[in-house]
């Protein structure tokens, strides 16, 4: 199989950052406060870098869905390897309600724009954490899908992989084109270097906005409140056991 | 010791040790009337909630990761910015008592026992990272940043900051103890890395060493107080911003691991890679008995001989120049083959034998601590514990295996690691490398510089902290000040 891949990244708060809610519970504080690639886009970003290493594919594209900065994610996907990217401008309203479904639309309309042969998204979002895009983008596709990957191996025609599951590890063997969403221990992402960052501002990076697309951003989701988890609350010593059924009792626990 | 006395030298030696108790005794009570003095200070400055009294909380301050014991402080305080710390210290001055600035204690020379008690300063919740200037290759960071989140912070900007000790420890108490790593022979240790310190002193007064928020490559501006502050331990300051030179992100990585019929042949390929001006990234020696405990552990089989475990940093085509110019020479000293790894999975795995060379050594006798020490000369060794280190900078870990336990063999190994010291000595080394002075090798540290050395330290630890207040009972002894 030699062809094109797509690949999702995503701009999100960095995973060092310490997330604070905003005053009016409507969100988190993002003004000001440092973002980065998600971390499973990256290792998304390496596998497809190091297929096209191993010649088995021709061009990594990356893609962004998002503000101006998410051209920053795209460099960082370029530096690393990819070839190309492309920018679906979303911002303001529709960014803030920008969730799976719309993207996995916009990954569908893109994939069949750019004839790709493989997808390969990051598994979940660090600031979401839905686990949705890949599998809707496959649905909307009708294509195979090889979700939370830890082993990827391209065979002819089909692809195999071996998928982190809640019993252990499954391996499963799919059809091409198809879907692939990258877990965590999939490989180790390489860090961008300068020359490798030098060599990505001259890499292309397209601009597309949702409507080419024939994508409606519409969401049929309404965040009502966001908040912090509850304070956590100090414990309490006792000195036999009888007492701590006692307080076990009082507290309607038991 | 006792009984070698006479019955009237015995009788003058008990009354030295009863008043020297008695003093003991008096400087505590003392001190614990200070103590319960600031304690309400301490809460108006930093907060109720980061004063701490709690037994478990100062036991956790007391102690580092080596296997000096427990000395807890008093009191433990989180200053949050450095108005706090200053203020905090001013209060600690006005009622002397002694300061412990307090990093990620990770330390291996004991450096945060509190052998006089005091306050502990733990800086953790200083975390902010600061002023990156990635085209001038320079950022500056707090206490609180380790030097792993520093490096993921940076992991889009293709820069890195290459000193690595073995733990993730604060990037400020590494400047506090001149920290090295496992590149050092490439990229340096902290001494030839660190611009400018933000530090406190211990009268609350707070200093730019080289100028505040300044970061020249290169100075020749008054005297160097920045390399004064580095390898300090706490005894003259506390550190609470230091400015880090960064370097480019190697394009690619190579490693290698090689092994040797002979010790001397595995030195003698370094002295020769090195002569020869290959800019090796790491160069790291094992010895049989340190492979053998690597094998057994990681379940891996490399060969129990002598091995030399290589990285190779830089653009594709010089990494072909240098590994085949490394392979020649370690060929013409009886070397196997190289094992090459070129992929950071297999990197990793490759380096896992060193990097769990601690635990494998301590698995050789399960139940039982280690006590590390460096040793400059290889050749003379009759040494029985396993040997690692880092071969390019002469520097090597002899990691004695010890029953803590038994005190017996605790006094054999600690005259051990002297008589290891002082070889090192003898070879115009130094007792410590790496770790520090700390607790443990301060009469070694008056043996390697001598006595008129030590007097201008005494001199500017005099100048800076008259009353002895800055971590004290580290590197310099009670009896100098």
């Amino acid at each position: 199989m030699s062809g094109r891949v797509l690949v999702g990244v995503k701009r999100v708060i960095d995973y060092a950052v310490k997330i604070r809610v905003k005053a009016d519970n409507t969100g988190v504080v993002t003004d000001g406060v440092k973002h980065s690639m998600n971390p499973f886009c990256e290792i998304a970003v390496e596998e497809a870098v190091k297929l096209k290493e191993k010649k088995l594919v021709k061009e990594v594209v990356a893609v962004s869905c998002g503000p101006q900065q998410s051209q920053e994610t795209i460099r960082t996907a370029l530096a690393m390897g990819a070839d190309r990217g492309i920018h679906v401008e979303v911002s303001g309203k529709d960014y803030e309600t920008l969730g799976p479904l719309q993207v996995s639309k916009i990954m569908a309309a893109l994939a069949k724009k750019e004839d790709a042969q493989l997808i390969i998204l990051g598994k979940q979002a660090i600031d979401d954490d839905c686990n949705q895009t890949g599998q809707m983008t496959a649905a909307l596709l009708d294509w195979p899908q090889g979700t939370f990957a830890s082993e990827v191996t391209l065979d002819g025609d089909k692809i195999k992989v071996v998928r982190e599951i809640d019993g252990g590890l499954e391996t499963i063997k799919i059809n091409t084109p198809a879907v692939l969403t990258a877990d965590l221990r999939l490989n180790t992402p390489r860090y961008a270097t300068l020359p490798n960052i030098m060599k990505a501002k001259k890499k292309k990076i397209a601009n597309v906005k949702p409507a080419d697309l024939g994508v409606n951003l519409t969401s049929r989701l309404e965040v009502l409140k966001v908040e912090d988890p509850p304070q956590r609350q100090a414990g309490m010593k006792v000195e036999t056991v009888e007492d701590l059924v006692g307080k076990l009792k009082e507290a309607g626990k038991v | 010791m006792w009984l070698y006395l006479t019955p009237s030298r015995r009788l003058l030696s008990l009354r030295r040790s009863l008043i020297q108790y008695r003093s003991i005794t008096l400087e505590n009570s003392a001190r614990k009337a200070a103590v319960d003095k600031v304690i309400s200070p301490f809460r108006s400055i930093c907060g109720k909630d980061n004063v701490s009294l709690g037994e478990a909380i100062r036991e956790q301050h007391g102690k580092d990761e080596s296997v000096h014991r427990c000395r807890p402080p008093d009191v433990v305080v989180f200053p949050r910015c450095v108005e706090e710390v200053s203020a905090l210290a001013k209060v600690c001055h006005d009622h002397n008592l002694p300061i412990i600035p307090f990093g990620t204690g990770t330390g291996l020379e004991g450096g945060v026992g509190a052998v006089q008690g005091g306050v502990c300063f733990s800086l953790r919740n200083m975390d902010q990272i600061l002023n990156l200037h990635p085209e001038d290759f320079d950022v500056t960071v707090e206490p609180g940043v380790t030097r792993k989140a520093l490096n993921a912070y940076l992991r889009d900007t293709g820069l890195w900051f290459p000193v690595d000790p073995g733990a993730d420890a604060s990037l400020c108490g590494m400047a506090a103890t001149s920290a090295s790593g496992t590149n050092a022979v490439r990229y340096g240790t902290m001494r030839e890395n660190v611009m400018n310190l933000e530090v406190v002193l211990s009268n609350g007064t707070v200093i730019h060493t080289a100028g505040k928020g300044r970061r020249p490559r290169k100075t020749s501006a008054g005297y160097n107080l920045t390399n004064l502050f580095v390898g300090s331990e706490g005894t003259l300051g506390i550190i609470t911003k230091t400015t880090l030179r960064l370097y480019g992100v190697p394009e690619a990585m190579v490693s290698a691991v090689c092994s040797f019929p002979s010790v001397q042949a595995a030195v003698d390929s370094t002295v020769q890679i090195l002569q020869t001006g290959v800019p090796i990234a790491r160069i790291e020696f094992l010895d049989d008995v340190m492979i053998d405990a690597c094998n057994k552990f990681s379940s891996l089989s490399y060969p129990v001989t002598p091995t030399l475990f290589l990285e190779f940093h830089g653009s594709e085509h010089s990494l072909e120049e240098q590994v085949s110019t490394a392979e020649e020479i370690t060929q013409s000293n009886e070397g196997s083959d190289f094992q090459w790894a070129r992929d950071a999975e297999t990197r990793n795995r490759l380096w896992k034998a060193r990097h769990d060379a601690w635990y494998a050594a301590q698995a050789l006798r399960p139940g039982c601590k280690i006590i590390v020490e460096t040793k400059k000369d290889l050749l003379e060794s009759r040494l029985t514990g396993p040997i690692a280190g880092h071969v390019g900078d002469g520097n090597f870990h002899c990691l004695m295996v010890v029953d803590p336990n038994d005190p017996d063999e605790l006094h054999q190994v600690h005259l051990f690691t002297e008589r290891l010291a002082r070889r090192a000595l003898a070879m115009d080394g130094t007792c410590t490398g790496e770790h520090g002075v700390g607790l443990g090798k301060r009469v070694l540290l008056c043996e390697e510089v001598g006595p008129l050395a030590i007097q201008v330290m005494k001199g500017l630890k005099d100048s800076l902290d008259p009353r002895n207040l800055m971590n004290p009972g580290k590197i310099l002894q009670r009896g100098e000040l």
